[in-house]
């Protein structure tokens, strides 16, 4: 371990505090410049196998904080300040947001601290034992893309692969592995523990140390200690003020059997956050070993098995398992009308609706009466463990009505309950709170990730946790924030809609709130971010190689195919049949495969396939060719709003000044502050018309500005030159608001 | 000829006042260029970041994607408004002028301004692509979308930055008349152009640096207000009004709900597509092949022609007004004086043995208003007479409002009461539903002593309202227009030719639709997956959205989850 620790020289040096810091993000690139003069390149002395192939990146970048700790040279010092540790990064929570932020972080070079309340836990699946699904697994292979963990976990640890929406477009279609849980776990546990310049400790957080200027300095944990840091990334999940529910009974925990933690609300909510309440649930869990399967759907996984990570090594095949498909019954509708009065939402003890895209089964069989039948799915959890998941069957009714519940439906007449079904209620922070980059707009450090930020589900949490680790890295180190805009992935538009909209219930990525998914694909998630990915230092030279070559052989299959041409034959018969359309003669290849009907796999058939070609790879090259139109299409469209909404808006802007703008607006706005016009057109209750009011506002704002640099200039300089504009002034000016 | 003439001439006052200067410049691919000089501001390659942080030091990433070398990451400074907008920029609605102004404005200006005009210099080359000469009058002719010339007109191309938006515009002068006039708009809009919002044009000229500060606020305050208007217009009751008179409103509606649905049915399945039941792709092509035979026909039967002029002869937003008074009663002035921006004043003069229905139109209000000026009603012997009142007669009965004017002077007269008791018979005989309000009107209050005036009750209960005017001093008049409109029902409107502007939005809306339902057709003949038929169902409910702009995601989704059982 001590091998990895920095030299003491670097203990006494800290970064340069400014008397006077603006809390916005936009004075980084100043601190930037400072640090560089002060701090010696500690690179030369610590080099770490990841980066030392990416030697680039290293170059610019220093981490100045130390651990007094960790010299082992110096007892004395070490015990004076053993209550105090220094890092760069600190995350708060070990769950699949904390994981991938800590992860990004430490691989940035970010000396980073995880702590969590309980290290058996880390990288837990507490809900669904499931990665991807429509609109999910594009968010997973995004953060795959960019050097993140989840997809390579949930590749290694797939119980079942299956693409969902195949023949419904590239841009839906969905991978969804089924994943043993404690083996996810536990290798994410292994990559945690093993990556260089992450330390794990167990400590429950209460509070946030603030520095003089709204910075953050540090976090204090029940126990009395002080660790100090310069970024803090908070991933509380559920466990934020925690209660758990079955039926009228309660208890606080932020999962079952688990404490939840207390203080950090308080602390947060002292420091001027708002604070608010979400509610969630997980269905009961029953024995694998006593359920009758014979008479059940069986649902098998794909034959030929996809993959959520880009990088090859992972692309492991293993034995697939089952899963099972049931249905409620006459009984089981009667059992629970006749007990509506138990459930906490009819009982009317809980207000909190639960998220509308996840309904619990009462209130599915009371929204929906007229249907006779719900479909419940029976996922395995994992290969070494006989619980069975019981999906679309959550339930808030008392536990011992739960197992007779679940033994109306067929083929679990006689199973027994392992876990009962749950909710849970606990804190999070409405993200208004949080600019784009996740840092929050309150304190300089401090960062949000996860179902804090108001989501569910691993993959949001993992997609906002890799872009508040390498944020706070980034922080840390005196670099500019990154922000990956709503029009850029699903990682983007998921945190546009969360810091930009209402949010009512826990938020989560469906494929309907992608405007331009047709270019935002799972297969061109690595063309997408991988560059990004490379830029920021996550994207190591092997996993570099990879990609460049996927896109070299890519780009001149495209070519062969556009310039290779064929004139009749059976290969021309089939795709006339197919396609029901006449190939002319001398038809290129390419335009063959944009016939209606006509795939890769008939080249291949044919013999016009290239072999050196993957079936990914292949893949991509069909939907680049054959979709060539609509993209093309999105993307001009996507210009389009790309020009027009991406005008920046200044940061301390008063919307109450502004008088022509609507009184909602200007409420709506003061609260969201939006950074761009676009921004500030999605958030609720704001019209198009505040929006050209924004707009003039900006040019006249402009205006004043240049008005006053040209005459400072004026003053400064003889009068020499008139610098009126010719060919503006010419133009007549006057003229009617017409239409 | 004349007509020309007199175009060319007042053309020729228009460009003294421009400059004069004739730079040549440029092409139809404007679109591109004019954001490529600008300086880069967005980190659109990836592999810029490290080397461009933005200029407040945070970094925007908008990753290219790396595969598609196709199109241009290079990128301007963001423009204020995008696309090209078009409107009828001279005024509607108040008569015929001599010439009438289409103006387009935009990257695509002069690509839109080259579908709809043919210039006659180069009637041979019919394919190559306009490419005018800036500040360089042209002669030729309008075409529609078949190619039917529709009118005469001459094209000033002024090229950006030489232009009062600093885009390209491109002006098409027709000849006066609202149907010219809005047939080539109606070919603009379908040659790619957008109905422009109001105030468009100065908001983009502002915005692209025209203008100058001190008219900034004013600027700002009037957009927001014409827009926070005409939105709540549309919302509102006008909407309603429409949508029983037979507008597109309801139609436009009713596309969009479907739309949203059909889009639910398929978005629902993308996200939750094992617990829904299969998706009947029959019934759903069945479904867009109908919204899409409506459009059609909308676009067509309905014709838009037909809306214009029912527009400007029908009930819808226009009101009849019969004016009756008896022989010799009243003055030969009848004056009535359109208060709104145009001083215009209508008199009509006739003697009072006229036998002819005598028609003017004024505007109230900004409500178009055809006056039908009537002879007196009498029972007569003489038949020239006998049919001049026999039409006066049908006027009257096929008018929205009855104006009967008696002369303050001479009291109420036995003509007089013969005249309504006349009028009322005829009303019951009609035995039509609805009989039509009258107003009483008495005129030369300024010969009468007030006293007198007070003895006119008789027949308050005929009559819906009682206006005082002097036809000579101008008193009352206001009151009168007022009552015109209260007797109809009507709010009184802004800016004259709101309604009618609401309409041709919708047919703006209706035309969008019909492209994007094209497109959908195609897609679906070409076998594409479901998930493209999203991309132009958006776009159709996107274009039938009443106000632009709104985000339909969350609409679609709440759709989703009221309509089906979806969860875990």
């Amino acid at each position: 371990m001590l091998l990895r620790l920095r030299p003491m020289a670097a203990t006494t040096i800290f970064f340069p505090h400014f008397t006077a810091r603006p809390s916005s993000e936009d004075c980084l690139s100043l601190r930037f410049s400072f640090c560089k003069s002060l701090v010696p390149n500690p690179e030369t002395k610590f080099r770490h196998p990841l980066r030392s192939s990416v030697p680039r990146l290293n170059l610019s970048r220093r981490f100045a904080t130390a651990a007094v700790l960790s010299d082992g040279k110096d007892w004395k010092n070490g015990v004076a300040a053993a209550s105090e540790e220094r890092y760069d990064v600190i995350v708060v929570g070990g769950g699949h947001a904390g994981c991938e932020a800590a992860l990004a972080s430490a691989r940035l070079g970010a000396r980073t601290l995880l702590l969590t309340l309980n290290i058996d836990r880390i990288a837990w699946q507490p809900c669904n034992p499931a990665v991807g699904g429509p609109a999910k697994s594009q968010l997973v292979h995004e953060v795959d893309a960019l050097g993140g963990e989840i997809g390579k976990i949930a590749d290694r640890c797939y119980l079942q692969k299956r693409i969902l929406n195949r023949s419904k477009g590239p841009a839906v279609r969905a991978l969804r592995a089924q994943t043993d849980k404690r083996e996810y776990a536990l290798e994410m546990k292994k990559v945690v523990e093993s990556t260089p310049n992450l330390y794990i400790r167990e400590a429950m957080v209460t509070d946030i140390l603030v520095g003089k200027n709204d910075n953050v300095e540090g976090v204090s944990t029940f126990f009395g200690m002080n660790f100090y840091a310069p970024s803090i990334v908070l991933t509380t999940g559920t466990f934020m003020s925690g209660k758990i529910w079955v039926g009228k009974a309660s208890m606080p925990a932020g999962r079952a059997g688990e404490s939840a933690s207390y203080g950090l609300t308080e602390s947060l909510q002292n420091l001027g956050f708002e604070t608010e309440r979400l509610k969630t649930g997980t269905p009961a869990r029953v024995d694998y070993r006593s359920v009758d399967f014979s008479g059940l759907e069986p649902q098998h996984g794909d034959d030929e098995v996809s993959w959520f990570s880009f990088d090859l090594e992972y692309h492991k095949e293993r034995e697939q398992m089952c899963c099972y498909l049931t249905r409620t019954t006459k009984e089981t509708h009667q059992l629970i009308k006749d007990n509506l009065h138990e459930t906490p939402t009819y009982g009317g003890w809980v207000e909190a609706k639960g998220p509308r895209y996840c309904p619990s089964i009462e209130d599915k069989i009371v929204r929906f009466q007229e249907k006779e039948s719900h479909q419940i799915f029976l996922e395995p959890e994992g290969r070494s463990v006989p619980e069975l998941y019981v999906q679309g069957f959550s339930t808030g009714l008392p536990e011992r009505l739960q197992l007779a519940l679940l033994r109306t439906l067929p083929g679990l007449e006689n199973c027994l309950m392992l876990r009962p079904a749950y909710a849970v209620e606990y804190d999070y922070l409405p993200a208004y709170q949080c600019f784009r980059s996740l840092m929050t707009k309150k304190l300089e450090g401090l960062f949000f990730s996860g179902q804090i930020n108001g989501t569910t589900g691993y993959e949001e949490a993992a997609a906002q946790g890799i872009v508040s680790g390498i944020n706070a890295a980034r922080h840390s180190s005196g670099e500019s924030v990154i922000v990956l805009e709503r029009e850029s992935s699903f990682i983007g538009t998921l945190i546009d809609d969360l810091v930009t909209k209402d949010l009512r219930e826990p938020y989560r990525m469906l494929t309907s709130r992608s405007e331009h998914r047709l270019l935002l694909r799972a297969d061109n998630a690595d063309s997408r971010l991988t560059p990004l990915g490379r830029e920021i230092g996550l994207i190591d030279d092997r996993r570099w190689n990879l990609y460049q070559l996927k896109q070299s052989l890519i780009s001149e299959e495209k070519q062969r195919l556009k310039t290779l041409r064929i004139s009749g034959g059976d290969f021309a018969t089939e795709v006339g049949r197919l396609s029901g359309q006449p190939v002319r003669d001398f038809s290129t290849l390419e335009s063959i495969l944009k016939k209606p009907h006509v795939n890769y796999e008939i080249l291949d058939r044919f013999g016009y396939g290239n072999r050196l070609l993957s079936k990914i790879e292949k893949e991509c090259v069909e939907i680049d060719i054959k979709y060539e139109g609509f993209i093309l299409r999105q993307q001009s469209q996507l210009q389009q709003i790309i020009s027009q909404q991406h005008r920046r808006l200044p940061d301390g802007l008063d919307y109450y000044s502004l008088t022509t703008l609507s009184l909602e607006a200007r409420e709506k706005l003061s609260k969201v502050k939006p950074q761009t016009i676009g921004q500030a057109s999605r958030v609720g209750g704001v019209n198009p018309a505040d929006i050209t009011a924004l707009l003039v506002f900006l040019e006249a704002n402009r205006r004043r500005v240049n008005e006053r640099k040209t005459q400072e200039l004026l003053k400064s300089s003889p009068p020499d030159a008139d610098e009126t504009d010719e060919t503006t002034s010419t133009a007549p000016v006057a003229e009617i608001v017409s239409s | 000829m004349a007509l020309l003439v007199l175009r060319l001439h007042h053309i020729c006052i228009r460009l003294c006042r421009r400059p004069t200067f004739g730079l040549l410049r440029r092409h139809q691919n404007s679109a591109l260029s004019s954001c490529v000089n600008a300086p880069n501001i967005l980190i659109f390659q990836s592999r810029n970041l490290a080397a461009r942080p933005y200029s407040s030091g945070k970094t925007l990433i908008l990753t290219r994607d790396d595969r598609s070398g196709s199109l241009d990451s290079s990128f301007g400074e963001p423009e204020a408004c995008a696309g090209t907008i078009a409107a009828i920029v001279t005024a509607v609605g108040s008569g015929p002028a001599a010439v009438g102004i289409v103006r387009v404005s935009g990257p695509g200006a002069v690509e839109v301004a080259g579908r709809v005009f043919r210039p006659v210099r180069r009637q041979t080359k019919v394919a190559s692509a306009w490419m005018p000469r800036s500040h360089f009058v042209e002669y030729g002719f309008a075409l529609d979308n078949e190619g039917n010339v529709i009118d005469e007109i001459l094209a000033i191309p002024m090229l950006a930055p030489r232009s009062y938006t600093k885009e390209d515009v491109v002006e098409l002068q027709c000849h006066g008349n609202d149907l010219c006039l809005h047939r080539v708009l109606r070919a603009c809009l379908e040659a790619g152009a957008r109905l422009a919002e109001p105030g468009e044009f100065t908001l983009r000229a502002f915005l692209n640096g025209r203008l100058d500060l001190t008219q900034a606020e004013n600027v700002g305050r009037l957009i927001s207000a014409k827009s926070v208007a005409a939105a709540d217009a549309a919302l509102s009751g006008i909407q309603a009004s429409f949508a029983l008179q037979g507008g597109f409103s309801a139609l436009v509606k009713s596309l969009r709900m479907q739309c949203i649905e059909l889009l639910t049915e398929i978005e629902a399945r993308l996200d939750f597509d094992d617990e829904l039941p299969p998706l009947d792709l029959n019934f759903l092509i069945d479904r867009i092949n109908a919204m899409s035979h409506e459009v059609k026909q909308a676009l067509e039967t309905s014709s838009y022609d037909k809306i214009l002029q029912s527009g400007l002869q029908e009930s819808r937003s226009k009101i009849s007004l019969s004016v009756l008074h008896m022989l010799n009663a009243t003055s030969p002035n009848f004056v009535f004086s359109t208060s709104s921006q145009s001083d215009r004043a209508i008199v009509t003069e006739f003697a009072g043995t006229t036998r002819d229905v005598i028609e003017a139109h004024v505007t109230i209000g900004g409500i178009p208003v055809t006056l039908l000026d009537t002879a007196g009603i009498r029972e007569t012997e003489d038949i020239v007479e006998k049919l001049g009142v026999q039409r006066s007669e049908a006027a009257a009965m096929g008018a929205d409002v009855i104006l009967m004017t008696i002369s303050a002077a001479d009291g109420w007269t036995d003509d007089d009461k013969l005249l309504i008791e006349h009028i009322m018979r005829n009303q019951k005989q009609l035995s039509t539903s609805s009989t039509i309000p009258m107003i009483l009107v008495i005129n030369k209050i300024d010969c009468a002593p007030s006293i007198m005036i007070e003895h006119f009750d008789i027949g308050s209960c005929i009559f819906k309202k009682k206006v005082l005017v002097s036809a000579i001093n101008g008193r009352g008049i206001l009151e009168l227009e007022k009552a015109v409109l209260d007797v109809r029902g009507l709010e009184p409107i802004l800016s004259g030719g709101r309604r009618w502007t609401i309409n041709q939005r919708q047919f703006d809306q209706l035309i969008r639709t019909q492209e994007a339902f094209s497109r959908l057709k195609s897609s679906i003949t070409g076998g594409l997956p479901l998930d493209f038929w999203t991309i132009d169902l958006r776009e159709a409910a996107m274009a039938l959205g009443e106000i632009t702009g709104v985000d339909i995601s969350e609409e679609v989704l709440s759709s989703i989850f009221t309509k089906f059982c979806i969860g875990k």
